[in-house]
């Protein structure tokens, strides 16, 4: 009714050019927003969270070997040098996707790596290795689960990269392909190897022992 | 076909998602009904972090169950809600709780609705103002006695 032909001399409904600039851009910045979030769901690792562990000291832990369960590792054992934590279970499908990969890696004997046999019958672990082949240096158990809480370990398989000093400088969860261990981990390998020679290289300058 | 086929979907599926391990834990056994009380207002507080979109309370995986007993365990050493809430954070993330803590990255979480209601509502005032002076008071005048006359 105001807009009626009886006040010529203003049309007040009109939007002013700058609102309707600002809905417009307001509007495509919603779509892109949305088209955004569209390219990113079909990401394998898209229900992943970040650890809470990254750049973070290792737990504690000592945790029996499954091969003979009354020797027990513990961190401080594994201290010096870098190793790779896989966390696997013989009722895990993904682990048994991810075996072969895990195990081309083992052989190149960069680094050590490590089966942490989560929530598993140790006779059903085992038969699991002696099937497929054990790329692990050590198998450590936790049949309870109390330490995979403390890993922060939420479902298998996950894997862990823990650098000479016990810290964790990479995580991954799910089944590693060949891409993600030439895009991610290889990468963040390099980074702990050049650390450690860096410090190496430093060391001598260093007068405590 | 589809009957048929829906076996193999649902593995496929199964497949995909993270794997859990089996088992069927013994329940849960509280002391008494107001630790019961407070471990369910406590877990219904903090998320899954398999199934992401249920509370600890009502998921069933596996992790949910392990977690659930943790908390149980950490109630009854004497620990407060909060640093239960704190022991989990500092192991899954800030992720495990549905209400985040404030924090530098979480503020806009927080306050971005309110702000964008009060500087919603100063634009709509500010607008109102300006187009009540616009339209002089007795253009509208003569355009009201105009429209009553027309009826």
């Amino acid at each position: 009714m105001s807009d009626s032909p009886q006040s010529p001399q203003s049309t007040p409904n009109r939007l002013p050019p700058v609102a309707i600039i600002l809905g417009v851009l307001f509007f495509i910045g919603l779509m892109g927003l949305m088209l955004y979030g569209v390219s990113r769901s079909d990401r394998p690792d898209r229900d992943t969270l970040p650890s809470a562990l990254q750049d973070k000291p290792a737990p504690e832990f000592s945790l029996p070997l499954l091969h003979d369960p009354h020797v027990f590792v513990s961190s401080q054992d594994l201290r010096g040098m870098p190793y790779l934590l896989n966390v696997w279970g013989s009722w895990c499908p993904s682990c048994r996707d991810e075996h072969p990969v895990l195990t081309r890696f083992a052989e190149t004997k960069r680094l050590r790596v490590i089966g942490y046999n989560w929530k598993d019958e140790p006779a059903d672990a085992l038969r699991w290795l002696e099937q497929l082949g054990n790329p692990y240096m050590a198998v450590i158990t936790d049949q309870e689960g109390r330490t995979a809480l403390d890993w922060g370990i939420a479902a298998a398989p996950e894997t862990f990269l823990v650098d000479g000093s016990g810290i964790v400088r990479w995580k991954y969860s799910g089944a590693i392909t060949q891409q993600v261990l030439d895009t991610q981990l290889i990468p963040a390998l390099e980074k702990v190897e050049a650390a450690a020679g860096q410090a190496q290289t430093s060391s001598p300058s260093d007068p405590r022992p | 076909m589809m009957l048929r086929l829906l076996p193999l979907l649902l593995l496929c599926i199964a497949a995909l998602a993270g794997a859990q391990p089996a088992g069927d834990p013994t329940p849960l056994q509280f002391h008494d009904a107001a630790e019961e009380t407070r471990f369910h207002q406590l877990t219904a507080e903090l998320r899954c972090v398999q199934c992401q979109n249920q509370s600890l309370a009502d998921s069933n995986a596996q992790i949910a169950h392990d977690l659930r007993r943790e908390v149980l365990n950490l109630m009854r050493e004497g620990r407060s809600d909060a640093q239960v809430k704190q022991f989990l954070v500092e192991r899954y993330g800030d992720f495990v709780l549905y209400r985040p803590q404030m924090s530098a990255s979480t503020w806009l979480l927080w306050f971005g609705p309110g702000v964008l209601l009060l500087a919603s509502a100063l634009w709509l005032f500010l607008h109102v103002r300006r187009r009540a002076r616009a339209v002089p008071l007795k253009a509208l005048d003569e355009e009201a006695s105009q429209e009553s006359r027309e009826w």
